[in-house]
This record gives C-alpha cells, structure tokens and sequence, in this order.
C-alpha cells in the first residue's frame, strides 16, 4: 500500500495541490488572483516533475487498476502542459469574473485525465473520466452571466452523461461476459471465443469513448460547446481531454480488445474515415473561428485514429506524435485567438472579421497561417510528419485503402484552412481595428515559440520523438 | 546555395521595401554565382552523385541528403538564373507588401534548389510540395482581378495529386526499406506494384507538369499571378513535373514505364494537338502562352517516354529551352502589361513602329519557342521527335503536326501585337524598353541563342544520367516502330524531319 502511494505522486500532488489551491482561494479571497494562480501552477509543475521521475518504469499499482508506464507518462505529461497553459491565459480574459475555482477544477480535471491515461481496470477508467467530465461540465459553464457559456456547459452535460450511460452499459456487458474489469483478464477472454454480448460490450465502450474524443458520429457537442465555452476552456477542451482520451482509448483497444483486432479494427476505420470526412466538409462555411477549430479537431481526431486502426506499435506510436504535434498546434492557435481583440477590448470571433488581418497583425497572422497550414498537414510544417507518421503505420498494416480515403479527404481539410488563409492575406481590410498589444510576453513568446517548432525546425526532433514515443507505445506490445 | 536565399527571405520579411529588393536581388545573384561555380567544377563523365551532402540521423527516421547529377544541375542552374531576373521583372510593378513578396520568391528559390537536388525521397517530398505555400501567396495577394480563384484551384490541384504520391512513396519505403534516392533508384520493385506506383507518382506529377486533362489548373494561376510569378512557374515549376518523371517513374518502374508509355502518348498526342488549337484561339495573351507551355510540356512527357537517347536528351533541353523561352515571353507580356495593363491582344497592334527593341525580343523569343533552327526550341524538338520517331512514327507525326500548329498560334499572336497599323492613341505613346527591361531580356536572349547554336554544353552534364536511365530502361522496353523494316529508319527520319523543318522555315519567311 505504502509502496503503491510511492508510485502515484503525480496523482497524490494534484489532489493536494488543488486542495490548497481551493483554500487559498477561500481564504485570500477572489482578488488574489496571481496567488492561486501561481498555486496551481506550481502543482501542475511539480505533478510533471514527478512524472519525469517515474520515465521508464513499468509496473501497476493497487492490485494492478492503475499502471506506471511511460504510455501514461507521456499522456500525462501533455495533460500538465496544457493545462499549464490554460491557467497562464486565464486572466486576462475573464477578467474581473475570474474566480479560484477555475485553476482549482483545472487541476482536478488534470488529476480525472491522468488517471484516465494510466487506468487499466475498467472501474478505474471510470472514475478518471467522471473527475474529468464534471468538472469539465463546470468549466464550460464558467462564465455564470453569459448565456451561450451555460448553454454550452448544459449540452456539454446532458450529451456528456448519456455518453457515459453508454460507457456504462457497455463496461458492464464485458464485466458480465468475462467475468473481470481488468483490461488484462478481459483480453485473455476476448482472446478465445467471441460472442455477440461481448461484441455489444466492445461497441458501446468504444462508442463511449468515441463521444469524449469527439469523432463522428458522436460529435454533434464538440461544435456547440466549443463555440459557447469561455476561450481559455474551449483551449483546455481542444487539448487535455484529448490527449487523455485518446491515450484511454488506445489503451482499452489495445491492451483489453487486442486479440480480438477483427472486431474493432473496422469500427475504428469507420469512425476514422466518418470523422475525417465529416470534420473537412462541416468546416467549410463556419464563420466562427472557434466552430471551425472544432471542426478541424474532430478531422484530426480522424487521423490520429487511422494510426489507431493500424492496431499496431507503428500506429500507437503514430499516434503518441501526432497528440504532441496537434496540442502544440491547437494550443498556439487558440492563443491566437484569445489575442484578437477588437478596439474595445472585446473578443474578436467571427472570420470575416479577420479580413486583412496580415496587415493589421501581421505576426499574429503569420502564427496563424502557420498553425493552419501546420493542422492541414502541408509539409513543410511540422504537422505533415504525424500525418505521415499515422498513414505509414496504415499502409504498413495493409490498410491501403483506408490510406488512400483518409488523405485524399484531407484534401477536403485543406480547403477551409486555405480559405481561412485567404481571409487574412488576400482579402481587403476589414472594419474591426486590431489594436496591438492584447498579449502578455509570455503568451507571445509561447506562440513564437511554438510557430517556429513547426516550421521547419520541428524536423530536428523527430529522432527524440520517435525514441520517446516508442518507449510509450512499446509498453503496450 | 539553400542557406543564402533562405536568410535573404527571413531578412526581406522584416525589411522596408527598398531594401527588401535589394536584399532579394543580392540573395539571388550571390546564388547565381554559386550556381555556375558549381556547374564549372562539376565533372563531367565522373560520379554519377556529384556535391553530395549528407546528415543522417538529422531528421531521425530520413535523412538530410543532397547531391546532384548532371540533370538536376542543368536544372538548378535555370532556376538561380531565373530568380534575379524574376526580382528584377517585379522591381517596379509590385508596390504593395514588397517584403513579403521578396520573402515568398527566395523560399521559392529555396524549394527549387531542394527539388532538384534532395537525395531522399521524404526530403523530396517535403521540398516538392513546399512549393505549394509561397506560390499560393504569390497568386492571391498579388494577381489579377480572379486571383483567389486562381490560388485555390491551384493549391487543391496539385494538393490532391501529390497526397496520392505519398502513399505511393510509403509503400515503397516499406518494400524497400529505405529513403535512400540512388538506391531506389536500382531497386527492382515487382512488375505488378510498379503498375500501382507508377500510377500514383503520374497523377501527381501529371498534374504538375501539366498534361492534359489535369492541366486546367495553369491557365488560371498564370493568367492570375503576377509577372515574375508566371515567369517562376512556367520556367521552373513545372519542371520539377518532368523532372519526377526522369528521375523516379523511369528508373524506379521501368517495367511499368514501358507498359504504360502508350498512355503516356496517347495523353501526350491529345495534348499537343487540343491545347495547340485551344491557343489559337485566345484573345488574352497570358493564356495564349500558358497553353502553348502545356502543348510544350506534351511534347516533353512524348520524348521521355520514347525511352531512348534522343528522346530523353531532347526532352531535357525542351525543358531547358522552354524554361528560358517561356519565362521571357511572360515577360515580355508582363512589359507591354506594365503600359497599358490590359492582356487582351486586340488592344494593341503596331508595336513594331515604337518599340523596335522591345519587338526584335518578341520575335527572337516566339521563334524560339517555335523551333526555329538556330534557337534553343530547335534543337530540343528535334532531338525528341527523332527519339519519338524511333519509338512510334504515329505519334511522331501527331506531335509535328503541334509544332505546325505551334508556329501558327505564335506567329499569329506576333502579328497582332508586334505588327499591323499603329492606330491606337495609347498604344503610340508606350515607350520602349528601359534598362531594367533590357538587363533582363538580354541574358534570356543570349541563353536561348546559345543553347540553339551550341546546345553540346547543356548535354554534356546530362548525357552519362541519361545513359543510365535508357540502360535502366532496356530490358523492358518495346521495339519501335522505325526499326521494323530494316534500312528504312534513317531515310524515312530524315525526311519527316526536313518536313517539319520546311514548315518552321516557310513559316518563318511569311512575315
């Protein structure tokens, strides 16, 4: 027991830090804000420290429910980041409205995805999503006053809680046919005989899940609450949960349904291929930047899940990339976005509006050409290479086809993303000023930071992340 | 050479305008200099890799590799001897975001070089469709009045076909086992995966070249984009079509290249004869020539798939020649453009009476790409109709019949623009060249006469790789037509060759 509670101090540091982040903010009051802030990012910070630390290691904990692996260290080292960053921006955007608890539910969120990434019992996996999902509920409810926030957050919640119905019915078929939740036991099951009840038990968890990644057909909120949410909680939405839920479901198709391949391997394509094509075509015509970075995650979501179809280390790793590559890049352009503020201050969100953008800002328009080019997969930005990454690991499973379908659709993508890029350099000015100055120093040096990685410069590293994302995938195998 | 254009585009993004130009011009002439050093240290008959640089590991799974031979040295040597001249086609008629304009061409420049001379097939992609960005920023911000049309349907064109390209590419990864372009290169893939293979690497470089029916995308983005922009992309972005198709589809899939060359001619035939006539139509001058690139372009697909000597060496100096030729009537369209800023041919007419400087280079450059015997189009398409006559006297009469139709298209539109009365008021107050006009036009002038009078120092590098490509190709390839009836071949060449030079010379005689 002692020894276990050695192995989860990232968990252990997230449920003390968010604590204390709570009281401070009980106690010092609303005002205070640099303080909790400061709280909570220090947590996050230590929480990674300790997941460093754990690199490497592969073992479980409590009675083999939770594992401590470089998978989940990975997973959960993109969570803290991004979280990390969703704390920093906070303020200035909310403002006089911003409150304690939004680091304090960030952090709780971040604790909800790690476990997520590191469970490995199908109770465990449970518990993670349901910490992460309430308080996300909360998240995107967050500006009380506003109404689209709190229709957002209720869409969030009802969809939400009858996707985790699934889940649950789902989780509960396979605990009856095979007599186990955990992934290990289930798999050995799965390996022999497959039966009708066990296949509806694979469905609906993976439907379940499907609906926390956002893939078609299971992605009618991600729009609506992308559009409502605060900006600083559609960014938190765009990244963390993501990655968490990526990584759980890469986990449970891998390490609980792996033997059974035949039986999710297409429904995984589908979803793939559904949410590439759905993703590319729902975009065209959104005038709201925020919907149509929705869009463009639920395309995404559809490629990463290709390299998830493969069913292989290649594609886990694939995969793994293509998380780093697309958090980076989400991140950076909602920074963008949060910076697009017109002469009153207030936030800019409509993409007619950005009409001539490359001459008003033109480094912010520069960073944002080069996320967008960067998301549509056009070499040379970095974005190409989990693009290719993904589509090798198809075409080496002997998923040609699906290859094929998958980048030609992307072609579709490449269409609003360009048009969206025409908005900002070839059009005339608009009438909406963009006054300069509406970023800190720190934000524009993250999404400096950030547009140069994926130019070129992210080539570089490819060696470290392919060491990296090997060692995480290989866990798995 | 990558490195001084790629600090020329980040110092020219945050320049002023002025200095932006000169900054580009700088970049660019330093890369020149560079470019024909190394053409005279290259050696010719030595190792077939010449300059090689490698990193590996750099980019972890592929790796960072240049080298050039002989082709792709003819062909970086084009592009840095275009890029001054484009920066200084585009001194004084972009105005508007000089910096960023400066910036585009010299990552273009950048992405050329790359092209050409990227020894692994990722890097090749990667360079390959880089090109995509700087271009549709060149077309949209800076064309006519239809540019983001334009800009799109380029982008998405060439976009569809190359993804297709990079599936391709994976699977040959994956058989092969390695990135590596010289070993690819004498890699024997089996006959059946060459059939799927070839056709990916076609429809992307097909579209790229362009051939017909997937060319509908050039007239657009020619007529659209700015002068010098015209220029770049018919003098060297469509190169880089052909250019895969010497490099990878020939001595990748020779079996599958031979298999397939009828389709290849058959396109090729179609091409030079619908895209001939369609020119001869035109009222927009940009157009006119634009299709007059595909029809030449046609004519080059047809010589590299006759799969010989001649055909090859022809096709690679159409490319050459079509590369100066093309790129200097864009600009001179861009020249009489810049003074009345309209294209439509019937607005001018009498040019010959005001600006003799500026017709004498008309002509010299539209009897170039005719083919007149002494200029640099001769000696391309002569060379490659011999090769295509040796492959199928069919298609060798359908590609002269081209040629005729070439000559009439161009000496039409010369006619109309250089020729006949000068009754336009505001035609008659158009100046002659200026110097600027005249820095330009004379080296494009020098080189195209040049390479028709002595065309053996533009073979000479090229002629061991070619070698290498037909002997690649031997096996696999089929008999000839020509060599049927033994004895026969040369007289019967000969004569279909006066034919055609009969119609080029009384062509010429006319006016």
């Amino acid at each position: 027991m002692t020894a276990d509670l050695a192995l989860i101090w990232p968990e252990l540091i997230l449920t003390i830090g968010g604590l204390i982040t709570l009281m401070l903010g009980t106690f010092a009051g609303d005002r205070q804000v640099g303080l909790y802030q400061l709280a909570a990012m220090v947590t996050l910070a230590a929480a990674a420290a300790a997941v460093v630390t754990f690199f490497g290691t592969d073992t479980t904990v409590f009675s083999g429910t939770l594992s401590v692996d470089s998978f989940g260290g990975f997973a959960k080292l993109l969570i803290y980041a991004a979280s990390f960053m969703c704390i920093l921006v906070a303020p200035r955007f909310f403002k006089d409205s911003m409150r304690a608890e939004y680091p304090t539910l960030i952090l709780f969120a971040a604790l909800g995805m790690g476990i997520m990434a590191s469970s490995r019992d199908l109770m465990t996996l449970y518990i993670g999503l349901e910490l992460n999902s309430l308080a996300a509920y909360v998240l995107a409810s967050f500006m009380r006053t506003d109404d689209r926030s709190s229709e957002a957050g209720l869409k969030y919640f009802v969809l939400g809680a009858l996707a985790s119905g699934m889940l649950l019915y789902g989780i509960s078929l396979l605990y009856g046919f095979t007599g186990t939740t955990d992934f290990a036991g289930i798999a050995k099951v799965i390996g022999g005989e497959m039966n009708i009840g066990l296949l509806f038990g694979v469905v609906f968890v993976i439907a379940g899940l499907a609906f926390k990644v956002s893939a078609v057909p299971f992605h009618m909120w991600t729009p609506d609450v992308y559009e409502g949410a605060p900006t600083p909680v559609t960014t938190f939405f765009a990244t963390a949960p993501k990655v968490a839920a990526m990584a759980l479901l890469t986990r449970v198709v891998i390490d609980a349904m792996g033997p059974a391949v035949g039986a999710w391997q297409q429904i995984i394509i589908f979803l793939a291929l559904a949410s590439i094509i759905l993703g590319a075509v729902g975009a065209i015509g959104q005038k709201n930047i925020k919907r149509l970075l929705a869009y463009s995650s639920i395309n995404n979501v559809g490629f990463m899940l290709v390299g998830l179809a493969a069913g292989t280390q290649q594609g886990v790793e694939g995969v793994l990339t293509y998380l780093l590559v697309y958090m980076v890049t989400t991140l950076g352009a909602f920074l963008v976005v949060l910076q697009l503020r017109d002469d009153q201050g207030n936030q800019v969100e409509s993409i007619p509006a950005l009409a001539g953008l490359s001459q008003r800002r033109p480094g912010i328009a520069a960073a944002l050409a080069v996320f967008l080019f960067s998301l549509a997969g056009i070499p040379p930005l970095f974005g190409f290479w989990p693009k290719y990454l993904v589509f090798e690991a198809a075409v080496n499973a002997n998923l040609v086809p699906l290859a094929v379908a998958g980048i030609v659709a992307s072609v579709i993508g490449a269409y609003y993303y360009i048009a969206i890029i025409k908005t900002m350099y070839f059009d005339d000015k608009s009438d909406t000023e963009f006054p300069k100055g509406t970023g800190t120093v720190v934000e524009d040096a993250v999404i400096t930071a950030s547009a140069l990685w994926l130019s070129v410069i992210g080539y570089l590293f490819i060696g470290v992340l392919g060491v990296l994302s090997a060692s995480a995938a290989s866990v798995l195998f | 050479m990558l490195a001084v254009p790629a600090v020329g585009a980040i110092a020219c993004a945050f320049a002023g305008d002025r200095n932006a130009r000169l900054i580009a011009l700088g970049a660019t002439l330093v890369n020149l200099a560079l470019g024909i050093l190394m053409w005279a240290q290259f050696d010719v008959g030595g190792a077939q890799w010449q300059f090689q640089e490698l990193h590996e590991g750099l980019f972890g799974r592929f790796n960072y590799a240049l080298g050039i031979d002989g082709i792709a040295l003819m062909l970086i040597v084009l592009s840095v001897f275009l890029m001054p001249l484009c920066i200084l086609a585009s001194w004084e008629a972009i105005t508007k975001r000089v910096g960023l304009y400066m910036a585009m061409f010299l990552i273009m420049e950048v992405v050329m070089i790359g092209v050409f001379a990227a020894q692994d097939l990722l890097l090749f992609y990667v360079f390959f469709e880089a090109g995509l960005i700087p271009m549709y920023f060149i077309i949209g911000i800076w064309g006519g009045a239809n540019r983001i049309y334009a800009a799109f349907k380029f982008f998405l064109y060439t976009l569809l076909g190359s993804v297709l390209m990079l599936i391709a590419m994976i699977a040959m990864i994956r058989e092969a086992g390695t990135t590596d372009i010289p070993t690819l290169l004498v890699y024997n893939f089996p006959p059946e995966m060459q059939t799927w293979l070839w056709l990916a690497f076609f429809a992307s470089l097909a579209v790229k070249m362009p051939m017909w029916p997937v060319h509908t995308w050039l007239p657009d983005a020619h007529v659209q984009a700015p002068t010098a922009g015209s220029m770049i992309l018919a003098g060297v972005l469509l190169k880089m079509g052909s250019y895969g198709f010497i490099r990878f589809m020939m001595p990748m899939f020779p079996e599958a290249s031979a298999q397939l060359m009828w389709l290849v001619f058959a396109l090729s035939m179609v091409a030079v004869v619908y895209t001939s006539l369609v020119a001869l139509v035109q009222s927009d001058m940009k157009k006119l020539i634009a299709y007059s690139s595909v029809a030449h372009m046609a004519i080059v697909t047809a010589g590299l798939y006759a799969l010989n000597q001649q055909g090859i060496e022809g096709a690679l100096i159409i490319m050459l020649s079509h590369g100066v030729v093309s790129a200097a009537l864009f600009f001179c369209v861009g020249v009489i453009y810049d003074r009345l800023h309209t294209r439509e041919i019937d607005r001018y007419g009498g040019l010959a009476v005001n600006m003799p400087a500026y017709a004498l280079f008309f002509m010299l450059f539209t009897m170039a790409s005719i083919g007149l015997p002494g200029t640099s189009g001769f000696v391309g398409e002569f060379l490659s109709l011999a090769g295509i006559y040796e492959a199928s006297s069919t298609v060798a009469f359908v590609c002269t019949t081209g040629i005729i139709l070439g000559a009439a298209y161009m000496l039409y539109l010369y006619r109309r623009v250089v020729f006949g009365e000068l009754t336009k008021d505001d035609v008659k107050a158009m100046p002659d060249l200026n110097p600027r006009e005249w820095a330009i036009l004379a080296p494009l002038a020098a080189v195209a006469l040049w390479m028709g009078v002595y065309p053996e120092s533009f073979l000479a590098p090229m002629r061991g790789d070619v070698t290498t490509v037909v002997a690649r190709l031997a096996p696999a390839k089929p008999a000839g037509d020509a060599h049927l009836a033994a004895g026969k071949p040369k007289a019967a060449k000969a004569v279909d060759h006066g034919a055609a030079q009969g119609e080029a010379h009384h062509a010429g005689g006319v006016q």
